[in-house]
């Protein structure tokens, strides 16, 4: 695997197999009474968090302590972010500091690619969402709970399912990464939503597009609400919410429309009434609570792979203590 | 002339099929005997070629005791010691029998006891899991140099080796043959190597 985690397009079938399984073995550990592992005892973890955030970040201050690691939170807001200090000036503090890895959320798309590409950090890069552009762990997530669900067990792929993601495609970072991973895990992908709320270039993303919820329902075998990103839209992208929920959200009657063993997912926060009436999410077929249990395995999963062997870090202070010699 | 040590040595079978077998009902017995009819063992298996030797160990016990004995498996890659020296290894699979480890008689089985690391692994993972009212250890083969002060209770084979040598245990289950291998350890590299060099009149 690669050194950072920064996109999901990074990621090989075999990479995202070898995470797949991985976290599908550290997810035995929250059954247990000792839910630690001291595997990165001794590493400094950094979650870098220029944006607000409440489950991702949990999701990753967990996983980093079942992992034995030692936390630091950096959040933007009354730090000397706040005060003008720049992307460089921060990651330099932080390299100062000792970090082996740092999870970064940003506002601005390709904030974390600036970071693992600088020379600013020798510790790992691990994208926990940039702007509108990717969220890979959340796609590995997403791609986690299909399988257990559409084809359970180690080394299994996701080769012929059919994944509808429905919703505001445009200002979701989650779709991206979805798209590109579900791709190379052999699914195929299409996007329903108005046409407002797709990006321009679509027609190159390895998916289709459909304007009509219904018509797609029958041959899903996963059925995916993105949240409608209010925080992101400067425009009316749609009429009104009565509209969207009448033609894009997921209620009773077309959950009955999909076939028996389809689920529905959703990333949360989830909108009730809007996105999602309060039938589905609470019926056994929506997995927005398995979804976050599922994301701490994955960010173990990731943390592991990336920090739990030698990394160029070590090599880094093995090569200079050498030449002090 | 060249001297013995710089001869590669060709690995040697020490243990073949039918020695693995009856190490394996020695070994059962023995624990039926010391643990007075090992009625709260539970076998666990070190992976890789310990969860097939705990396997047949398994079966074993059952023939003897006619009691179905609790069989688990243990992987032991995120408590080893020398994690940071290697890139991050893919993990195996543990399995821990539903009746759990509380209070129960543990016998941890690996093909080689070496320098002792892996056990002290397996002792930290077990110590995560639940906590055991004993813990022993059962090796096909103890070939010495302990790094660590540990020593197992039930050996199939002492094999006094040297550090330049390697012991390999092949099963059937992995490797096609029941067998165990001495040799050097860069037999093949080094015998590659005298068969790549030029002959040279002594």
């Amino acid at each position: 695997m690669k050194r950072h985690l920064v996109s999901a397009a990074d990621l090989s079938r075999d990479d995202a197999l070898l995470i797949l399984d991985t976290a599908e073995e550290l997810a035995q550990l929250s059954g247990r009474a000792v839910k630690k592992l001291p595997t990165l005892r001794g590493r400094t973890v950094v979650n870098l968090f220029f944006e607000d955030s409440t489950r991702t970040k949990t999701s990753f201050e967990v996983a980093e302590k079942r992992l034995s690691a030692d936390v630091i939170n950096f959040a933007a807001k009354g730090s000397s972010v706040s005060k003008g200090e720049s992307l460089k000036d921060t990651a330099l503090t932080l390299q100062a500091m000792g970090a082996d890895a740092v999870v970064i959320r940003h506002h601005a798309s390709g904030a974390p690619a600036r970071l693992a590409q600088s020379d600013w950090l020798h510790g790992s890069v691990i994208n926990a969402g940039d702007g509108t552009h990717e969220h890979p762990t959340q796609a590995l997530l997403d791609a986690f709970t299909m399988r257990r669900h559409l084809n359970p067990g180690l080394g299994k792929d996701l080769n012929g399912r059919r994944i509808t993601i429905v919703g505001d495609v445009l200002h979701s970072r989650v779709a991206r990464s979805n798209v590109l991973l579900l791709n190379t895990l052999g699914a195929q992908v299409t996007f329903v939503a108005p046409p407002t709320l797709l990006p321009i270039g679509i027609d190159n993303w390895p998916c289709e597009v459909s304007y009509d919820l219904d018509a797609t329902l029958a041959k899903s075998d996963a059925l995916m609400l993105l949240r409608v990103q209010r925080e992101r839209m400067n425009a009316a992208f749609f009429p009104t919410e009565r509209e969207y929920s009448r033609r894009y959200g997921m209620d009773g009657l077309r959950m009955a429309r999909l076939p028996e063993h389809a689920i529905v997912m959703h990333p949360g926060p989830m909108v009730r009434g809007m996105e999602i009436t309060a039938e589905v999410a609470d019926s056994p077929r929506c997995t927005a609570v398995e979804q976050v249990a599922n994301g701490v395995s994955i960010r173990m999963a990731v943390l592991y792979l990336l920090l739990g062997g030698a990394t160029l870090a070590d090599n880094h202070s093995t090569n200079t203590s050498e030449a002090a010699k | 002339m060249t001297t013995q040590t710089d001869t590669p040595r060709p690995p040697h079978q020490v243990l073949d099929g039918a020695d693995i077998s009856r190490v394996i009902t020695r070994i059962a017995h023995e624990i039926v005997e010391r643990a007075k009819g090992a009625e709260d063992v539970v076998l666990l298996g070190i992976h890789t070629r310990g969860v097939h030797l705990a396997r047949r160990l398994h079966a074993k016990l059952t023939q003897i005791t006619g009691r179905e004995i609790p069989l688990g498996t243990l992987d032991i890659t995120m408590y080893r010691d020398d994690l940071r020296l290697k890139p991050a290894r893919a993990l195996e699979h543990t399995e821990i029998p539903p009746t759990g480890i509380d209070g129960k008689l543990v016998i941890l089985v690996d093909d080689v006891l070496f320098s002792g690391r892996t056990v002290r692994a397996a002792l930290d993972a077990l110590g995560d899991i639940g906590r055991p009212r004993a813990v022993q250890l059962a090796v096909l083969v103890d070939r010495g140099h302990r790094e660590l002060p540990i020593r197992a209770d039930y050996v199939g084979k002492n094999l006094p080796t040297s550090l330049r040598e390697a012991v390999q245990v092949q099963l059937s289950d992995t490797d096609g043959q029941d067998a165990v291998l001495v040799g050097d350890r860069d037999y093949a590299a080094r015998s590659s190597q005298a068969l790549a060099a030029p002959s040279t009149p002594e």
